[in-house]
């Protein structure tokens, strides 16, 4: 069977989701008879050395940066999943979105990080050197952005969840995951 | 406080019973105009009860206010047949002449304005409440001049110029409502003979009475098509000691209008069916629950009753059996609702009538079971009432001959929207709707909503459809569109009204109805994908499954119905996007705020630096 190949990355997240795929340990030896990474920061590519079969996606949006990767990673790659909460539903930092009955949410959002008395920060500066990328006005999740193929809930899923669903999209099948491995409470 | 005195009077009236609660606020908030948070504490001592529960059913009732109010009160209907009838004019005549918004009162203190479900009058549309009366036909001309006549005389009655036909202009009614009734049939609206029913009924046990219904395999009227009989049995066989009949007349279905038509002309014949069923069912105790909206009945309706008891007809032992020493008494009370679709739902009727908020039950039990104060409870349709007399008066035979083997007898249809001769129609069971169309007048006919927001949306190629329970059920609403109408807009309308009218109890309903709703402006502003339409029909799935109450279970059909019926509507709005992109999200959208908070452009997405 030809190698799959797979593209990673992380936008707003905390590269748990990732933390969580080497949590399937020596299994990562099999699955490297099954895949090839392309674009990943596992193996620190940082651009698409050709089109690929599989993207897994952790995070959502909350800045343009986020959204120009996760449309290229549209772009280059056939079947695209998002992985963890925050990609499906925005997770932790989606909680800003919870700044709703504000003329100017993002701006409270960004006082309310770096200028109160909590932070020392005397002259209140907020960060913006021309390389960060803008912040979008609210946090988008993956789903809102670009069409999704499949998505595999958990904050992280856990490894054996991933290890599930990445065999079956391999063999081109959809992820059926049992009730046990998505019930986290 | 200065209105202590009124407020002590109007719950020492009702015995300081909370389970009467909505008749106390009533009768307070006719003499004070609303309920103050003061209000509210004072009637929850004296009823012995909390504020907030007393606060709760205030606000649970859209004709309950909680905000001082001018004298003279104006729900305008905004339902879909009054906006194509020409209501957003007439909206902006009351604003105009009144120098207020939608929500507001004038400084004088004479006017509020507010926005209202269907008011009942959708044959008579643009149509509102003033208080009590009800104003029909409405233009902006004829608005200004209401508005005009009221200022000057400070006297409602000076507003009706012609009175409708029929008892509409009786003494106690005095309305400019008409009854447009179109086509009389066989069972209700043709000449009858009131009493013949209860009296054969009295001559029969009532283990008979029901038998003769249930021969006539007659079902209810109200929507659900249940077998009256059979409730009826399961109520007669409960053991208690006090059994109760409910009368239906909540009609707050839009484009339902019959029952306003029924209680008009067929009041007698409607007290006659529950004082037999009571009897049938060995009930004590009525009630008939009048929606709000036609309080302006009110006055007519108490009048019957008072009749009736004068002639012996309602009351302590109106039937005694000195062989058999039986005695049967009954009576009936109104209870005036408060303007809330949901109280038609008959578990939340009853917990209407209990003086609580409207909030449906768990079934089971039910009611026949276990309803109102947890006695047995037959809630029946203000049109099965009516049936009933009929049916034991005539035989089974005679009305199992009329209709469809499975839907027997008559039904009552209130037709609206884009004909010539909206109105009230009564068809054998079984009459396809392109007749009901034709004799209607229905112009250029395109998409025809049966059974109210409740309902389906159907289209040309049902036009030979039978409306009956095998075919196509309706509890009386046939709303036509023609084809210059937007069907996306009408069902966008229904969620709408779902959307105000659920109760909020459960979560599929309050929140899913909202996405609903914004799943399907998605498509109407051209940003739709086709796995929007699986994903309407998912959400909507879900919330039928998960809901707890009738409303839950059709609020997804306007857009369920017009997706089947209609696909090429929605189809034509679709877009696919190649390169996988959501049409629903806007990058530069998205970037305002942080452009103007970092003072600066984005160099991935300005257009003017090649961004896309
Ligand atoms: C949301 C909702 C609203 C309803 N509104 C009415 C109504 O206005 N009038 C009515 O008779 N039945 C209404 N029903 C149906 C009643 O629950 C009940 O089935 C009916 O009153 C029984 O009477 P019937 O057997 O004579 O038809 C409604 C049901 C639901 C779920
Ligand atoms: S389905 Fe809707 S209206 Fe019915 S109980 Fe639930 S929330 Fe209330
Ligand atoms: S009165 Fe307005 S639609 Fe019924």
């Amino acid at each position: 069977m030809k190698k799959k190949r797979i593209a990673t990355t992380s936008l707003a997240g905390c590269f748990g989701c990732h933390m969580s795929l080497l949590d399937i340990d020596e299994r990562i030896f099999d699955l490297l008879e099954l895949v090839e990474f392309d674009r990943s920061p596992l193996n620190d590519l940082k651009k698409f050395t050709r089109r690929c079969d599989i993207g897994l996606i952790e995070g959502g949006c909350c800045n343009e940066e986020n959204v120009h990767v996760l449309r290229e990673f549209r772009q280059n790659c056939d079947i695209l999943v998002a992985v963890g909460q925050c990609a499906m539903m925005g997770g932790l930092p989606v909680m800003r979105n919870a700044i709703m009955h504000s003329d100017d949410p993002l701006r409270e959002c960004l006082d309310e990080a770096f200028c109160t008395p909590k932070v020392l920060n005397p002259e209140n500066q907020i960060p913006n050197d021309p390389a960060l990328p803008l912040l979008l006005d609210k946090v988008y999740t993956c789903v809102d952005v670009v069409k999704i193929d499949y998505q595999i809930p958990g904050c992280p899923p856990s490894g054996e969840t991933i290890w599930r669903a990445l065999n079956a999209l391999v063999k081109n099948e959809a992820p059926a995951l049992e009730y046990d491995l998505i019930k986290y409470d | 406080m200065e209105h202590r005195k009124l407020i002590e009077t109007s719950c020492s009236h009702f015995n300081n019973d909370p389970r009467r609660m909505l008749d106390i606020l009533w009768q307070i908030q006719n003499s004070l105009g609303w309920i103050s948070p003061d209000t509210m504490e004072l009637i929850a001592q004296l009823t012995n009860t909390y504020r907030v529960e007393v606060e709760g059913v205030v606000t649970f009732y859209a004709f309950f206010m909680s905000k001082p109010q001018g004298q003279f009160v104006i729900h305008l209907c905004e339902d879909i047949i009054d906006r194509y009838a020409g209501m957003l004019p007439v909206q902006n005549a009351f604003e105009q002449i009144l120098g207020i918004k939608v929500g507001e009162t004038t400084k004088d203190g004479l006017f509020s304005l507010h926005l209202t479900s269907c008011i009942g009058m959708s044959d008579q549309a643009p149509a509102a409440l003033i208080n009590d009366m009800v104003v029909t036909n409405l233009s902006p001309n004829k608005t200004k001049i209401l508005i005009r006549t009221l200022k000057k005389t400070r006297n409602l009655a000076s507003l009706v110029k012609t009175f409708g036909d029929g008892n509409n202009s009786h003494e106690l009614i005095k309305s400019m409502v008409n009854n447009n009734i179109l086509l009389k049939g066989d069972v209700l609206l043709g000449d009858i003979n009131i009493n013949a029913g209860l009296n054969k009924a009295f001559s029969l046990p009532p283990e008979e009475v029901i038998a003769t219904v249930q021969a006539s395999n007659f079902k209810g009227r109200g929507g659900a098509g249940y077998s009256s009989a059979k409730k009826w049995l399961a109520a007669a066989a409960t053991q208690a000691d006090k059994r109760f009949v409910i009368c239906n007349a909540d009609e707050g279905e839009p484009g339902t209008f019959k029952d306003r038509v029924l209680l008009t002309e067929r009041a007698e014949l409607l007290f006659e069916g529950m004082t037999t069923v009571a009897y049938a069912i060995g009930s004590q105790h009525g009630i008939l629950y009048l929606r709000a909206e036609y309080r302006y009945l009110l006055p007519y309706l108490e009048s019957l009753l008072t009749k009736r008891r004068n002639e012996g007809l309602l009351g302590t032992d109106i039937l005694v059996d000195e062989t058999e020493n039986t005695r049967f008494s009954f009576d009936i009370r109104i209870q005036l609702g408060a303007g809330a679709y949901i109280c038609g739902e008959e578990t939340s009727l009853i917990s209407s009538c209990e003086g609580k908020r409207g909030e449906p039950k768990n079934k089971p039990p039910f009611p026949a079971v276990s309803g109102y104060l947890g006695y047995p409870t037959v809630v029946n349709n203000v049109e099965t009432f009516c049936n009933i007399p009929r049916i034991v008066d005539k035989g089974a035979e005679w009305f199992t001959s009329i209709g469809t083997p499975e839907s027997s007898g008559t039904k009552l249809l209130s037709v609206c929207g884009d004909c010539t001769r909206p109105g009230i129609y009564e068809f054998p069971m079984g009459i396809t709707l392109g007749e009901v169309l034709s004799l209607a007048g229905a112009k250029d006919p395109e998409a025809i909503q049966i059974g109210g927001a409740s309902g389906v949306m159907v289209g040309r190629a049902d036009f030979e459809r039978q409306l009956c329970f095998e075919d196509l059920p309706t509890a009386g609403a046939i709303m036509i569109f023609s084809s210059q109408r937007n069907i996306l807009e009408i069902a966008d309308y229904f969620m709408h009204f779902f959307i105000e009218e659920s109760c909020g109890y459960c979560t599929p309903c309050r929140v899913g109805n909202v996405f609903l709703k914004q799943g399907l402006e998605k498509i109407m502003a051209g940003k739709g994908e086709t796995s929007d339409l699986k994903y309407l029909q998912d959400l909507g799935k879900t919330i039928i499954q998960t809901s707890r109450c009738g409303l839950g279970h059709s609020s997804p059909k306007p857009i369920l119905s017009t997706m089947k019926n209609f696909p090429l509507v929605y189809a034509a709005l679709l877009k696919e996007h190649p390169d996988g992109r959501q049409a629903g999200f806007n990058i530069q959208h998205a970037l305002d705020e942080s452009r103007i908070i970092a003072k600066r452009r984005s160099i991935v997405f300005d257009p003017d630096l090649g961004g896309d």
